[in-house]
Formats: C-alpha cells, sequence, structure tokens
C-alpha cells in the first residue's frame, strides 16, 4: 500500500494559499534564501542528483536539460514555463496554479537563479482565465514584496516574468511551436537542431520547463536529495501529481511517489468504478498514451513502468472507461480532438488524422467497411514516427491500443451496421 | 575553422562518397545520382521537412528521417527507397496521404505531364484509392494577384511559394493560413500579394496549385519544345528557357544558373513576351509615300534606303542602337557607322553622360568576370557593397535579390546613395541625397564620414564593390562612384538599365569609344582597327545619342538610323524628337509601329526576342547566348543582318556574314583590348577616371551638380521607369498591364506634411513651361527628402516624351481641390 503524499498539494488545502503573506506562513518562498546561498552551478547539480524528471510528458531529466543551456553566447538565457496544459485528461497544473500559484512564482525565481535567467515566460493555456488570473495576481504581488524585480532580497539577482497567454492551440505545448508562438509567429514546430538549448526564444539560448517540474525545484531545495529520493524509484525519484477522470467515483488530482501501482491509483485513491461498473481500459498519462487494460492495474506509475507496459507515463492523466464506454467512440472522441489540433505543418498527421476520423465515423455511424481495421492500421504506420512532431506519434496511441485490445468491438461496429452501446447514434454526427 | 574536417564520408545505398560537412543527405544522394522524392524541399530555400516525402533509413536511427534535413555526419550509412524496405514503404504510405483529398484533373490540370506529384504516384503510387470519404473542396481557382491564381485542392502545402516570398523576395504577403485538414495557402484580405517575384511561387509549385493566367489551359508540358535564352528586359542577365508551342511562345521559365539568377527571374522577364503577337507588330518592310506607310519589297526597301543616305549622306548620319539590342547587333551598327558611313555618330545612350561619367563607364568596357569584374557571387562575399543612383528592385531585380541574400543571410552592410533607393532601404544603409548631390556624398563616405561611412571603413575581408546606375552619368554620381572604388580599393561596375547597354558599350556603340572599349581619340588605335577591318576610320568625335537627335532636328543631321529606337519617348521632348523626325531621312529597324516608326521614311521588320540568336551581356560583363526559340516572324530580320545588307547597298563589304564571323571580330577586339591595358595607359578597375576618353569637353565638371538651397517652394524631379511601365515590350502582357501602377508623384512624409498632401490625395504637379499633369500622391520614406519621384514611363504619362530622357528640374506640387460632384 502506497500513501499519498503532500509536496505539491501540501497547500491545497488551505483556501488562502494564493494570497502571499499566507503563503509565506505556510513556509512559501522558504526555498529563495537557501538557493541564493549556493551558486547557481551547485543548484544545477542538486537537481542533476535529486533526479527530478520533467513532469510535461517526456520525463526528461531536469538537471541536464538545464545543463545543456549554451554559454558564453553574448545573449541572454530565457526560462520558458509550459503552462500549456491541453493534453486530454491532464488538469494538474491548473488546480496547482488555482489553488497555489505561488509555487509556481517561487519556483520560477530559484530555476531562474540557477540558469542565470533575467527574463522568464510563461506561456499560459489561453482558455484557462481562472488560474490565469489568479497567476497573474500572484506576480504582481511578488513585484510588490521585492521578491520579483531588481536585487531580489538583496541577493543582487535580478529576474523579471511575463504572464503570455496563448491563442488556444494544442501545438503549442509543443516546446518549438511554443516559441514561435511567443515570438509572435505562427504556432508550428520547427526543426531541431537548433534545439531550444542553443537557440530558442529570440534566437537565445532557452530552456521549456513544465509547471509541475518547476514548481517541484523549491522543494528539493528545502528538503535536499535524499528527501526527494525518498520517494519513487531509482530512475523516476519523488513525489508526482495523477489527474484521475471518468468513470470513477472520486475524480481529481492526487499525488503519490512515483512508481505507485495503478490499482491504488484508481481502485484506491479515486475510489473504483462508479455504479459497481466493471474496468474496461485506463490510459496512463492522457490521450496521446495507449491505453492500457484492466490486467495492467499492478503496473507501477513511473517512466520505466509504464513503458514496459507498453505505453507512456506522459502527463499521468489517468483516463478511466468502464465496460459501457464504445471504444470506436472513444478512439472517434480522440481522433477528432486530434485533427483538430493538428497544425498542418506535415503531411502525415494533417491527412492522416482527418482520414482516421472520416473513418471512425463511418465505423460508428453504420458505414463500417471489413477493410476499415486495416486502413486505420496503416495509417497509423504512415504517422507513427514518420510526423513532424510528437503530435502525429499521439494521435495514434488511442487507434492503435484500442485495435489491440478491442478489436472485436470494431468488427462489430461492422457487421452489426453500426455501433451496439446504446446512445451512439444522437451523440455522433455522420461523417 | 581549420581544425574541421574538409569532408566526411557517407554511405548511401551501399557506395560509399565524401561530401562537404553540412551537406543534408538529400543533396549527398543526389550527387549518386539518387533522387529522393520530395515536395517541399528545395536547394535554395531552408530546409523545413514538412511533406515528409523524402524518408530515407539512416542505419542505427528508431525512426526514418526525413533526407532534407538530415545532415550527413561521418560514417553515417543512408539507404533510400533504392535499398530500404523502411523508406520505400514510408513514401508509399506518405504518398497515399498526399493523394486522398488531391483531385482527380490531371488531364485538365496546367501541372500534368510536369508534375512530381504525378510522377511519383505512377512509379511508386497504389493503384486504386481506400479513401472513399468526400474530399476536400474549396472554391478554385482564386487569384491571389494579377499573375498568380491559387486552387487549394491541389495544393500540398510544402510551403515553397510562402517561404520563397519570406525568404527570398522578401514580399510577406502570402501565408498559410487555418490549420490541420484546413491549412491552406492565403493571403491577407486587405494586403495584396504584389511582388516583382511572383511567377517564381508560380514554377516552384511541385503540384498543379499555383497556375499563372497567360499559360493557363495553354498547353501541354510535352507539346512544348524549349530553348534556352537570355533575357533582355534589363542587365541583370537571367538565364530563361523558352517554352512554345506551334511558332507562338507559350511561356518563359527561369533556368538555373547559380552564377546569375540562380532560380529565378522576375515577372516582367518571366511574362514580357506577348508583344511577339501584338497588332502593332511590323512583319514586311514600309515605306513612306504621301506621308502614310505602305509595304515593300525587301529590296525596294534597302534600295530606298541606301538611296536617302547617299542623297542626305553629306549633311552627316547619326545611328542610334537601342538598348534592348544583343551584342552582335550594336557591334554590327557601330561598324556599319565606322566603316561604311564613315561616321563616328553612333550611340546607344538615350541620356546624357558628362566626361568623367563616360570615362567611368569607360573602364568597364570590354571587361568582364575574367577580367576582375565585380559578379553576383562576389556581393556575397563583399566587405561592403555600395549602391549610387540605382533602385534595383524596379531596375535589376534579380541583382536586388542578390543584394538582399548578401545583407540578409550573409551580412554584407549595404550602403545606397541616391535620391530613391527604393526597397533597398529594407536591409541597406541610406545616404539620400538630392540629384546632383551624390558626387559630394560619396566623397564623404570616401573620407569614412557618417555611419555608412564607418561601414566602409572599417576592416574585413573582401573587398568593398560599388555598383553606380546609368543615373549618374550626368550628375557626377557615376564619376565620384567609380573614384570611391578607388579610394576605398575595392571594385566598380556600371548597371545600366536595358540589356543592350552594356553590350553597346563593350563593341563601341559609342560615339567615343570603339570595341573593346578603346578610345576614338588615339590615332594608333584607330589604325590598329582600322587594319583589322580594311578601312580608314573617322577620327572626328562623334555626337551622342541625345545630341544627334538635337542635330537633326537642327537640320544639321540628313540621316538618322534607329535600330529598336522609340525617338518620341525615349528621346523627347516630343516636338523635339518629332522634328528630328520631320527633318532627317529615317530609316527605322523596328518590330512595332509606334509614333516614331510611323513618321519613318523607311521601316524595316526587326526580330524580336524569342526569335533572335546572340548574346547579351550583362551589368557583370558576362555574355551569354540567347537562343532561337520561334520561327521568325514574316518578313523580318536580325538587325546585325540588316546593317550588313544596307553597308552592300552602300559599296561597302562589312564582311559580316554570320553570327560565327561576328562573334569571332568581337573576340578579337576583346582579346586585342585586353592585350594592350597591359601596355597602353588603361586604368585599373575602381581606378580614378582618366582622360582616356577625349570626346566632349574636358574632364572635369559634371553636366549638373549639387544643387544650391533654394527657396523657390519647388522639388527636385526624380524620374525613372519602373519594373513595370508602358514599355512596348509589354504590350499584351495583359496580367502585367493590370499590375503596372501608372503615374503617380512619391513624395517624402516631411514633404508631403509641409504640402498638406495626404497618401491618395491628388495632386497638380507643375514641371515648369506650361507642363503640368495631375496625378495621385504616394507618401513613402523610399524618396529622399526635397524630391519629387514620378515614374518616367507609365501607360497614362510617357514622362520623357514631355521633358526630354534625363531631365534636371525642379517641380511644384501642390493640392488639387476636389471639384464637387
Amino acid at each position: 500500500m502506497t500513501d499519498q503524499v503532500k509536496v505539491l498539494t501540501s497547500r491545497w488545502g488551505d483556501n488562502r494559499a494564493h494570497e502571499i503573506d499566507h503563503f509565506g506562513e505556510l513556509d512559501g518562498y522558504a526555498s529563495l534564501d537557501a538557493a541564493f546561498e549556493k551558486s547557481p552551478e551547485d543548484l544545477v547539480q542538486l537537481v542533476k542528483d535529486a533526479g527530478l524528471r520533467g513532469r510535461g510528458g517526456a520525463g526528461f531529466p531536469t538537471g541536464m536539460k538545464w545543463g545543456f543551456l549554451a554559454k558564453g553566447t553574448g545573449k541572454p538565457t530565457y526560462l520558458v514555463v509550459n503552462a500549456d496544459e491541453s493534453e486530454p485528461g491532464t488538469f494538474k497544473d491548473m488546480e496547482l496554479l488555482e489553488r497555489d500559484p505561488h509555487a509556481l512564482v517561487e519556483g520560477v525565481i530559484v530555476s531562474s537563479y540557477a540558469i542565470g535567467c533575467r527574463n522568464a515566460f510563461i506561456y499560459l493555456r489561453g482558455e484557462c482565465g481562472w488560474p490565469g488570473r489568479r497567476l497573474q495576481a500572484a506576480i504582481d504581488a511578488a513585484y510588490d514584496k521585492g521578491l520579483l524585480g531588481r536585487d531580489i532580497k538583496g541577493s543582487g539577482f535580478d529576474l523579471d516574468v511575463v504572464l503570455h497567454r496563448g491563442a488556444g492551440a494544442y501545438i503549442c505545448g509543443e516546446e518549438t511551436a511554443l516559441l514561435s508562438s511567443l515570438e509572435g509567429q505562427r504556432g508550428q514546430p520547427k526543426l531541431r537542431p537548433p534545439f531550444p538549448a542553443v537557440e530558442g526564444l529570440y534566437r537565445a539560448p532557452t530552456t521549456v520547463n513544465n509547471v509541475e517540474t518547476v514548481a517541484t525545484v523549491p522543494w528539493i531545495i528545502r528538503k535536499g536529495v535524499d528527501w526527494f529520493r525518498s520517494m519513487g524509484s531509482e530512475k523516476s525519484p519523488g513525489p508526482k501529481l495523477f489527474s484521475v477522470s471518468g468513470d470513477v467515483v472520486n475524480p481529481g488530482n492526487f499525488e503519490f511517489p512515483l512508481g505507485v501501482p495503478a490499482r491504488e491509483v484508481i481502485l484506491g485513491a479515486a475510489g473504483g468504478l462508479r455504479d459497481g461498473k466493471t474496468l474496461k481500459a485506463w490510459t496512463p498519462g492522457g490521450s496521446s498514451t495507449p491505453m492500457l487494460t484492466a490486467d495492467h492495474l499492478d503496473t507501477p506509475m513511473d517512466f520505466e513502468g509504464i513503458t514496459a507496459a507498453g505505453s507512456l507515463l506522459g502527463t499521468a492523466a489517468v483516463m478511466v472507461f468502464s465496460e459501457d464506454v464504445c471504444m470506436v467512440r472513444a478512439c472517434l472522441n480522440f481522433t477528432e480532438f486530434y485533427a483538430h489540433e493538428s497544425c498542418g505543418k506535415c503531411t502525415p498527421c494533417r491527412e492522416g488524422t482527418d482520414w482516421m476520423r472520416k473513418i471512425l465515423g463511418r465505423l460508428e455511424t453504420g458505414q463500417g467497411r471489413p477493410d476499415d481495421m486495416d486502413t486505420l492500421k496503416d495509417i497509423c504506420d504512415s504517422i507513427f514516427g514518420r510526423s513532424f512532431c510528437a503530435l502525429g506519434d499521439g494521435a495514434t496511441s488511442p487507434v492503435v491500443s484500442a485495435l489491440k485490445f478491442f478489436r472485436d468491438e470494431f468488427d462489430e461496429h461492422v457487421s452489426g451496421g453500426g455501433c451496439p452501446f446504446p446512445g451512439a447514434r444522437v451523440t455522433v454526427a455522420a461523417h | 575553422m581549420s581544425d574541421r574536417p574538409t569532408t566526411v564520408k557517407v554511405t548511401i545505398d551501399g557506395q560509399e562518397l565524401e561530401v562537404r560537412p553540412g551537406t543534408l543527405v538529400i543533396r549527398a544522394a543526389e550527387q549518386l545520382g539518387t533522387i529522393v522524392p520530395r515536395f517541399c524541399d528545395h536547394r535554395l530555400l531552408a530546409p523545413l521537412g514538412a511533406c515528409r516525402q523524402c524518408l530515407v533509413e539512416v542505419v542505427g536511427q528508431r525512426k526514418p528521417l526525413t533526407a532534407c534535413t538530415t545532415t550527413v555526419t561521418d560514417g553515417m550509412e543512408v539507404k533510400t527507397q533504392v535499398t530500404s524496405e523502411v523508406a520505400r514503404a514510408g513514401q508509399e504510405g506518405n504518398l497515399e496521404l498526399l493523394l486522398i483529398n488531391h483531385p482527380l484533373d490531371c488531364p485538365m490540370c496546367d501541372k500534368g505531364g510536369e508534375c512530381p506529384l504525378q510522377d511519383q504516384t505512377l512509379a511508386h503510387g497504389p493503384g486504386e484509392t481506400r479513401f472513399v470519404e468526400t474530399k476536400r473542396h474549396y472554391e478554385k481557382p482564386i487569384k491571389i494577384s494579377e499573375t498568380v491564381l491559387l486552387d487549394r485542392e491541389r495544393c500540398v502545402l510544402c510551403a515553397r511559394c510562402t517561404r520563397f516570398s519570406s525568404e527570398i523576395a522578401g514580399d510577406p504577403f502570402i501565408e498559410l493560413f487555418e490549420r490541420g485538414a484546413l491549412e491552406q495557402v492565403a493571403i491577407y484580405e486587405d494586403e495584396p500579394y504584389q511582388s516583382n517575384y511572383s511567377g517564381n511561387v508560380v514554377q516552384i509549385c511541385p503540384v498543379g496549385a499555383l497556375t499563372s493566367p497567360s499559360y493557363r489551359f495553354q498547353a501541354r508540358p510535352f507539346d512544348l519544345s524549349s530553348t534556352d535564352a537570355v533575357c533582355n528586359h534589363c542587365a541583370a542577365g537571367c538565364n530563361l528557357r523558352i517554352d512554345a508551342r506551334r511558332g507562338m511562345v507559350t511561356r518563359e521559365l527561369a533556368r538555373d544558373n547559380d552564377e546569375v539568377n540562380e532560380a529565378w527571374n522576375c515577372d516582367r522577364g518571366r511574362y514580357g513576351f506577348a508583344y511577339a503577337q501584338s497588332p502593332q507588330r511590323v512583319l514586311i518592310p514600309h515605306l513612306s509615300e504621301d506621308g502614310k506607310l505602305r509595304t515593300a519589297a525587301w529590296s525596294e526597301a534597302l534600295r530606298r534606303a541606301a538611296d536617302g543616305i547617299g542623297a542626305a549622306k553629306a549633311k552627316g548620319v547619326g545611328v542610334l542602337v537601342g538598348g534592348h539590342l544583343t551584342d552582335q547587333d550594336a557591334y554590327a551598327l557601330q561598324k556599319l557607322a565606322r566603316v561604311a558611313l564613315g561616321t563616328n555618330n553612333v550611340d546607344a545612350r538615350t541620356w546624357p553622360e558628362d566626361t568623367g561619367g563616360a570615362a567611368a563607364a569607360a573602364q568597364v568596357a570590354g571587361r568582364g568576370p575574367e577580367d576582375g569584374m565585380p559578379t553576383y557571387r562576389d556581393l556575397e562575399a563583399a566587405r561592403a557593397v555600395v549602391v549610387v543612383d540605382l533602385d534595383p528592385h524596379e531596375e535589376s531585380p534579380i541583382l536586388w535579390l542578390r543584394l538582399r541574400k548578401a545583407a540578409v543571410r550573409r551580412g554584407v552592410p549595404v550602403v545606397a546613395v541616391g535620391s530613391r533607393p527604393g526597397r533597398l532601404a529594407e536591409f541597406a544603409t541610406v545616404v539620400a541625397t538630392r540629384p546632383g548631390g551624390q558626387a559630394e556624398a560619396l566623397q564623404r563616405l570616401g573620407r569614412g564620414e557618417g555611419d555608412a561611412g564607418k561601414l566602409l571603413s572599417g576592416e574585413g575581408d573582401g573587398d568593398v564593390i560599388v555598383l553606380a546606375g546609368w543615373r549618374g552619368g550626368a550628375t557626377g554620381g557615376l564619376a565620384a562612384a567609380a573614384e570611391l572604388a578607388s579610394t576605398l580599393g575595392g571594385r566598380f561596375a556600371w548597371v545600366p538599365r536595358r540589356a543592350g547597354d552594356r553590350g553597346a558599350l563593350d563593341v563601341g556603340a559609342r560615339p567615343d569609344l570603339l570595341p573593346g572599349g578603346r578610345p576614338v581619340a588615339d590615332a594608333a588605335v584607330r589604325s590598329e582597327l582600322g587594319e583589322a577591318w580594311g578601312a580608314e576610320l573617322p577620327e572626328a568625335p562623334g555626337l551622342d545619342g541625345p545630341a544627334m537627335v538635337a542635330a537633326a532636328a537642327a537640320g544639321e543631321l540628313g540621316v538618322l538610323i534607329l535600330a529598336g529606337v522609340d525617338l518620341v519617348r525615349d528621346h523627347g521632348p516630343r516636338e523635339l524628337a518629332e522634328q528630328a523626325l520631320e527633318r532627317a531621312f529615317v530609316i527605322a529597324v523596328d518590330h512595332e509601329v509606334n509614333d516614331t516608326t510611323s513618321q519613318a521614311d523607311v521601316l524595316l521588320p526587326g526580330v524580336v526576342h524569342a526569335e533572335t540568336e546572340g548574346t547579351f551581356t550583362d551589368w557583370e560583363g558576362r555574355a551569354q547566348a540567347t537562343h532561337r526559340a520561334i520561327p521568325v516572324g514574316g518578313a523580318a530580320q536580325d538587325i546585325w543582318d540588316l546593317a550588313d545588307q544596307l553597308a552592300v547597298r552602300l559599296g561597302v563589304d562589312l564582311g559580316l556574314h554570320g553570327m560565327d564571323r561576328i562573334t569571332a571580330e568581337t573576340k578579337l577586339f576583346r582579346k586585342r583590348a585586353r592585350a594592350a591595358a597591359a601596355t597602353e595607359p588603361h586604368p585599373p578597375l575602381g581606378g580614378p577616371p582618366t582622360g582616356r576618353v577625349a570626346a566632349g569637353e574636358p574632364a572635369g565638371e559634371p553636366l549638373s551638380t549639387a544643387p544650391e538651397e533654394q527657396d523657390d517652394d519647388g522639388l527636385d524631379l526624380v524620374t525613372y521607369p519602373l519594373l513595370l511601365d508602358g514599355a512596348s515590350m509589354l504590350a499584351r502582357a495583359s496580367d502585367l498591364n493590370r499590375e503596372t501602377p501608372g503615374a503617380f508623384v512619391e513624395l517624402h512624409p516631411d514633404d508631403a506634411a509641409q504640402l498638406g498632401l495626404a497618401d491618395g490625395a491628388a495632386a497638380e504637379v507643375d514641371f515648369g513651361e506650361d507642363r503640368t499633369a495631375r496625378l495621385p500622391v504616394r507618401v513613402a520614406p523610399t524618396v529622399a527628402p526635397g524630391c519629387a519621384f514620378v515614374p518616367a514611363n507609365q501607360p497614362d504619362l510617357a514622362l520623357r516624351a514631355l521633358l526630354g530622357p534625363a531631365p534636371a528640374l525642379r517641380v511644384k506640387v501642390s493640392a488639387v481641390e476636389e471639384a464637387a460632384a
């Protein structure tokens, strides 16, 4: 039995944590003094030693990413916080920003200090008005208290933070597209190299970190490497937010050490399935990660464990599907999202997602053909590993995994002339 | 730097080769003759990786990679579709996706037959589609400019067009809009896509999405015969491919030549060919009879021409050489003048040139890249480039592209000196001068004064290159530009406007210079050339273009031979030109009936560009061959041949019985000039103007100098033709004609504010002597303060016919009170 932990969520129960004075009473901004006592290099080493891995989905070691930043370029170094949380099923960053916005500001200050950044940007998903207002208020309050601006707390360290609201494009969560959008360009991914660590925002060395990653850094500074590594596994240490949604009794965000068995998240913390239904499928990390089934409930939820089970930890967004869910309809829903959010730059993602959307729509409305499933698989083959960025790879995950585990359901849609589940025909428009 | 390896080894499909570090896999494969299929990749555009068609397998990589974005590393092993199932399957899968929404209208698509998508589908594509859904539909085609139509259904979204516009031409108003399956090429609602280079986006479109109205539905690529040619619209020297069908030009394309135009050309050069079919075209000889032209046989026309010359020769003969003739035509005409007519009255210039200007231009005569003349490529490696009295975006568009590349991509500082640098201002440091003020500004630059001066005096690799336009010939700018090059130890080039100008200078179609740029005034040179030609060469200095017209108008010149010259339009004022036409015996060789040729005594039909065989020499001094793409129209003849025939009628054999003979002679004289340069006092390129040119007034004072500060409410007139104008070579190029701006007066914002004139307002421009025009106002910082720019030759205002070729005058611009409706 793995207990939930209270690190990033430690202040979530306090409905005044967003007020800066109260935040201070809750040990907020306590990491600043500790950070300013160290050299930036030591801080980067600390984060490396802690083994913090990016919480935005890819799980890249944060300290190593910081270490890649080009030095001596004569250009400024930028920290850009990716708050463009758009992955279906994921809602951890927004709740963090609503309940505890200063936690991010504190993380931005110490992370910027560590990498030598004097201008940090937070790229926030445009639709998220409330978290945005909370965050802006927190930034303003931090300026008022002298925690942002010139000579922060007498350290000689200057930092300005700009909150930028995106215009509502999933692709802008991809770091090069995010940077293009932040520069005022069309939000489409760019070729790497040059990597952002060398030529990022305004062609200057840039690191792009997820909200949760940045908010975790102050805890490492305050409590140390050993404390951090006391949670999770050797390769995936530390606490992690899990967003659980779908057919569960108690959906929401839960904080566990990495490596917690999926069973304890879904059946434990989230209270199991609603109305006594049985579990059919679940995503470990949002819609872009292949679905797993009840057979995988004992999988440890860390980067290695989920990968071994044939999926990805992603953003640790667990979407739970009960026996009532039509997997064709679920795939159609996901695919409509990807077809809508495809930026259009590359052929496989632009054309492939649109074609899949059309085929899945036909299957769901009784226009399916026996060879549609082979075509879907072939389209996924043409997208996966061939599209310009990872959006295309992600778009294939629900379809490939659903065909792997629930092929019979697809066949039933063809042989039965439509969806065997109730309510299908009224919810799905013809394509 | 020196530690970096100069080559890396790569194995492609089992074949090993060495390439430069940084080479893309797709380019390396090309070296082996393996063409990896591609749509978005273009060798002159930055790698994009959008179409994903060029997937190849790289050993050791988990996923297939796009060959167009992957750089070769040492020891890399690549397998293309030739040897790799992964690459082949990847490409075929991608092709299927490209085709699902692509319309099946190949049978009526202009691209059919030369379409990469069609070719690849035929070679590797699925025989049948699995796509049973409805394809994307858009309105088709939509007009994104007068010269470009867009069919979005055919578009594969490779972004070549948008990247060309942003990376190469800097014309931003074409972009990708929307996203996902609805992503599409579009233009801004309130900003038209206007570009002097728009035809290139049609040419590089890998499918039939972008087409030009002039070629649309005209031909099948496999029905066309293609001929290599060189453009004769300006002196940029763009290489062209002329495609013809049934003896008519159906389209012209830019032909790759990395030394000159890379893969681009301008819209005027691309679309300005339809004049060959103009109803004004002259196809048979005409003679004047009772004040009207009547048709005649060649024999009769040549006899009349010879008789006319014989009768009026005593009063003198002048030969005016057009600006769009080949080097061979110009050579034959000057030989006709000197050997058969015994005069140095031969000139291709319509504008006056002072002694210093003539000397500066003469420095480059007969010299090309092999003699150290600066080239297009040199611009990219220059320490700095100074552009004087030239608006290359309008006057030499491909030069503008190369200057932009040098400045934007290579960081070469560009300094623009003159009254209207135009779009040079986008990347150049501008030294704005009023007409006549250039010389002083250039001298200041030479002393390192000002920001621009510091740019030039700084340390760095490469030479300073000074490019001077024709407009400074009479105002001291040309001479001062050559002097600046000398002061800075740099190199100098003269950039004339018209395609034939440089060749005419080289072959001696000038009153002061003989072939190879050698001086008429030098008796030894005269006797050397006279010996080669078997004739005694005239010693008396000849008249330049404007002087010949003036002399003819004054009745002091008995015969005018006009070879491709529109005297009324280009040698105005109209009254003067008409008087010259009236008083002299006029032999005109031309392809059209116009205000000048209709008044000729003998009108002989000449060939048009697509019917021409010969060479054009560009501003670099590079002579390039153009070839006959269509049969000669009617009874028209080559102009060099007519010169030879006319001489025969006058009892002189010029010996120019074929292109080979002319080319042999021009080569010989170029060689002799080069040999002579070793011993004769031949100024180094960029050296100070010398007294080597003896014609005209003594060297020194320019014809006009820096203007005094004047307190007369007037502005200095700046005028020259824009790229799109009322040129006869643009006749019937209806798309271009619709984009031709029409006359306007352009004012600097400061002057406009002072005059109370806003952009778009109507103004009256008073040129003095009761000459006025009502013109719309454009307010732009691209014209120097204190100046008013009016384009020279717009369809609605032939300014040269009004004012003469190079008017130096003050004009008054005032608001027009709009009359109540």
